[in-house]
């Protein structure tokens, strides 16, 4: 195939001050949006930043809005990336919720921050052959759960932290890891409490943005949100429930081995 | 400390956050050690992450014959008997207890039918040893070490990057970096510094490796004075992705093969099937026939051919390429679509799917791959004693792919996970008791940390000659051409000629803007640590006038007796030269000797 050139419309600057910058970029088949901005940096601007590691949707480091699109550098076509451009340069931008440290890198410390207040995993007590006894049908949704690349797409677009700043909510990311735990068979910790007061769970009011950007196809409201949030419900608003959960604990333990 | 720079203390300092480092971090920590971590790329971010097929474990749930010592056998035989035994043995047999403790610190690894953790075939696996999640078992490492180094209240510096060791005429003190963000240096001062800092992958063009596999960890641990072995031995793996041009040497993972995918030319032959090494002759089917009752779980059937280890998967290709029996784009097709159900490759190859989906536009449950070698792992690395992990310097320990040893001449694939594991743990451990056998936290040496720090910034004071990115792809365009599969004297003589001349290069890249964030700069950095991979690398080529497993020469085309005799260590000599020794290997006792050489497997 014939190269074609193209331009690239990049955010440059840093926290202060930063504009929009025009690059030519030659485009060969198959090349992605993360090709041209290292083509970029090889070639025209050294010192242009951007974090990337794997190039294979793996890592979760090259996040950006790509036409106004939250997507993974590493995964976005340029022949789609100009589809979308509709004429016009590519628009490649950082993050817009994240703190702007230089060109697409922002600062993603806050959601650090957001993972430690979870409740790390509390396993159950091992069968007497010293192993769990675990069927993959009670490890699918975990195991959805545990695809998430930590890109932080979802925290980028959901309206609560976007618009709203309100970082008295976690986020759909770690709504996701939290349901991953609690779902997890073999753990025995409490997030639900935890999920009403210090991770801000009721802010989400199921827009499901977060799930159309989500580059792990995880079904972040539907299959992490509404459940966690049921859970909130029943054990702060039915006492028949909570009373079973303080006798019992929060659930059976897998099943021993026999 | 008098130097105005942020500087931290602690009794173990592990620098890189991937599968080894964190494992390091946590054992050091839980040890009761003041431990903090570096890493140059965000926390959860290391290569470890792109990890798919599994972790090799003699765990024994899928074929009850499995244990330590076919583990053990099968590692020596794939590192075509160059390993250190000790290393193999201490891996084989610890393994299983390091993947169960994955699973009790909350990773979910796929089931067994009866509820265990599943295992998989692999190349150079007699039996099916890799424990495992989907094809992104990395991921799942990854992210319950990190969850593990989070409850233990671990420092972890992110984004920073640790430019040189510091040190006393005979110990480890400390080092100096830089963060990524502001530029701004940073020192630390240690009892102990555990590098886990990963490979060298970028000294190729076509890899599987990011931009993090630089060296750093090789060149540290070479700069600081201690040996590096085995640097000849660099894996090219067999299926890398050849098409389009932008996505080649991504990985295609070996699972697919372990999950039942064949390798065909453009005739359509199983080609794997011409030339069995007679060292797996009696493991290995010769027929279709054969290999098909294996996959459908024959025991009595021997193993399919396109898992033999890569060394040898990976020339098959090159020949049938060579002789004209390639696919359209140089390389040969893997088919798994003919062989498994649509259903069945998105559940067991979910990221293998989306990624010929996305990247190259195939749908693989319905066509072909086309694969090809990629530049994939480095077997050699920081000679380190085999029970601590602690390097030919004191105080300085490594683990992981930065460390030497393990693998021999060719690393079995799983291999590397469940070394991260294993090795991190004892590299934490060697520290943490190196470091409680001292008093006080080593004063550093004042002179050596500002001489370091202005060496760091010195590019920017360059007039503007070189570029950073030009002078690495110079360096890719040699290693590729001369260093690659097939190696031969005159093209390895070059390249140390191309190499020379690239370092007298490398001294005038200069830097454009400032400090901040600045990849121009760190790419000049990090060149020089590229350099002293290759050197090492193309050196040890040289020297090695025979053929034994990643090491592979036109003109000495056979091993020197079926055991490896010697290793080569490298070290840097008094003029500032890389200086090059041959070792005798140490002495395997009888009873190993006699389970790595067993024809049938050990009971
Ligand atoms: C695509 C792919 C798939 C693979 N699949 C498998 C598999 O299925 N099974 C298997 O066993 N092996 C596999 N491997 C190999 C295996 O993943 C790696 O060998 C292994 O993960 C290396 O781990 P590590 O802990 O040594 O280093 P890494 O995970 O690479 O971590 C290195 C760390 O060091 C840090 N670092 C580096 N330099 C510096 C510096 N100068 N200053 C500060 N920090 C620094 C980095 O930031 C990073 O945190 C695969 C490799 C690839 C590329
Ligand atoms: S569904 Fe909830 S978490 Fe997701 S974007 Fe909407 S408000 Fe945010
Ligand atoms: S849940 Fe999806 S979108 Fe959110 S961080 Fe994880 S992978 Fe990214
Ligand atoms: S570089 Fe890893 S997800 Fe894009």
């Amino acid at each position: 195939m014939s190269t074609q050139k193209v331009t690239l419309r990049v955010y440059r600057g840093d926290a202060e001050s930063g504009e929009l910058q025009d690059y030519t970029v030659e485009v060969s088949e198959g090349m992605v949006v993360l090709d041209a901005v290292h083509q970029i940096q090889a070639t025209q601007a050294p010192d242009l930043a951007c974090r990337w590691n794997c190039k294979a949707g793996k890592c979760g480091s090259c996040s950006a809005e790509i036409n106004g699109k939250p997507r993974l550098m590493c995964m976005t076509r340029m022949v789609d990336a100009i589809k979308t451009a509709e004429g016009g340069p590519i628009l490649v931008k950082p993050m817009k919720t994240f703190p702007h440290i230089k060109d697409l890198v922002t600062d993603v410390s806050q959601n650090y921050r957001n993972n430690k207040k979870i409740t790390p995993f509390r396993p159950a007590p091992k069968g007497p052959d010293g192993e769990w006894k675990i069927f993959q049908y009670e490890i699918d949704r975990a195991q959805e759960f545990r695809k998430c690349i930590e890109c932080y797409l979802c925290q980028n677009v959901c309206h609560v932290l976007r618009d709203h700043h309100e970082f008295s909510f976690a986020g759909p990311r770690y709504m996701v890891r939290a349901a991953g735990l609690e779902m997890h068979p073999a753990d025995q910790g409490d997030r639900i409490d935890q999920l009403k007061e210090e991770l801000g769970i009721g802010y989400c009011n199921i827009t499901k943005c977060c799930t159309e950007v989500c580059p792990e196809g995880i079904h972040i409201t539907d299959n992490a949100i509404i459940p966690l949030k049921e859970r909130v419900v029943d054990e702060h608003y039915d006492p028949i429930t909570a009373l079973f959960r303080k006798v019992f604990g929060k659930k059976a333990p897998p099943n021993p081995a026999p | 400390m008098s130097l105005p720079y942020e500087t931290h203390e602690y009794d173990v300092l592990v620098i890189g956050a991937g599968g080894a480092g964190l494992r390091a971090a946590v054992e050091a920590a839980e040890s009761g050690v003041k431990t903090g971590l570096v890493c140059k790329s965000l926390l959860g971010k290391a290569h470890t992450v792109m990890a798919e097929g599994g972790m090799a474990a003699a765990l024994a749930n899928v074929d009850t014959r499995d244990n330590w010592k076919v583990h053990f056998r099968d590692t020596m035989r794939g590192g075509k008997f160059l390993n250190n035994w000790r290393m193999a043995q201490i891996h084989a047999q610890e393994a299983p207890d390091r993947v169960r403790e994955l699973e009790n610190w909350g990773a979910v690894f796929d089931r067994t039918p009866d509820g265990k953790i599943l295992q998989r075939n692999f190349g150079g696996h007699k039996y099916p040893r890799l424990a495992h999640v989907g094809d992104r078992t990395g991921l799942e490492m990854i992210r319950t070490l990190q969850d593990r180094t989070v409850e233990k209240k671990i420092n972890v510096h992110m984004e920073c990057t640790i430019y040189r060791l510091l040190k006393t005429d005979h110990a480890i003190t400390g080092a100096v970096g830089y963060w990524r963000e502001s530029g701004r240096p940073i020192v630390f001062r240690a009892k102990a510094v555990v590098l886990a800092t990963g490979g060298i992958g970028r000294c190729f063009r076509v890899t599987s490796n990011s931009w993090e596999y630089t060296g750093d960890g090789h060149a540290l641990a070479y700069l600081a004075g201690a040996d590096l072995i085995d640097m000849e031995f660099m894996q090219f793996h067999p299926t890398g992705m050849v098409w389009p041009p932008s996505v080649r040497g991504i990985l295609v993972t070996e699972g697919v093969r372990g999950e039942g995918g064949v390798l065909k030319n453009n005739k359509g032959e199983r080609f794997m099937f011409k030339s069995i090494p007679d060292l797996y002759k009696a493991d290995t089917a010769d027929n279709e026939a054969e290999a098909d009752r294996w996959l459908a779980g024959d025991k009595t059937a021997r193993r399919v051919p396109e898992l033999l280890t890569r060394d040898h998967v990976a020339r098959c290709i090159v020949r049938e390429v060579k002789e004209g029996r390639g696919s359209p784009h140089g390389g040969v097709f893997l088919d798994i679509a003919s062989r498994r159900s649509a259903d069945y490759i998105k559940k067991k190859l979910p990221s293998m799917y989306h990624q010929f989906k996305e990247l190259g536009g195939i749908d693989i449950t319905k066509e072909p791959m086309e694969v090809g070698p990629t530049a994939h792992y480095i077997m050699g690395g920081v000679r380190v004693d085999a029970e601590t992990q602690m390097a030919t310097i004191p105080g300085l320990f490594a683990a992981g792919e930065v460390a030497g040893g393990l693998h021999g001449a060719n690393r079995l694939g799983g291999n590397s996970l469940s070394d991260l594991l294993v090795f991190g743990r004892r590299a934490g451990l060697g520290a943490s008791s190196y470091a409680k056998g001292m008093k006080d936290i080593p004063q550093t040496d004042d002179g050596q940390v500002e001489r370091i720090v202005k060496e760091m910034y010195e590019p920017f004071d360059r007039p503007s000659a070189e570029n950073a990115f030009t002078v690495t792809s110079d360096l890719q365009t040699t290693m590729e051409a001369n260093v690659g599969i097939a190696r031969v004297q005159n093209e390895l003589e070059k390249a140390l000629q191309d190499i020379a001349s690239l370092k007298e290069r490398a001294k005038k890249v200069s830097v454009v803007g400032d400090c901040r964030y600045n990849p121009g700069w760190h790419q000049v950095l990090d060149l020089n640590n590229l350099l002293i991979c290759a050197e090492a690398l193309t050196m040890a080529a040289l020297s090695r006038k025979e053929s034994r497993g990643g090491h592979m020469r036109i003109d000495f085309p056979d091993s020197v007796g079926e055991e490896g005799k010697w290793n080569n260590v490298l070290r840097q000599g008094g003029e500032g030269q890389m200086v090059l020794e041959k070792q005798p290997l140490p002495e395997m006792p009888t009873e190993l000797h006699a389970l790595a050489h067993d024809e049938k497997a050990p009971q």
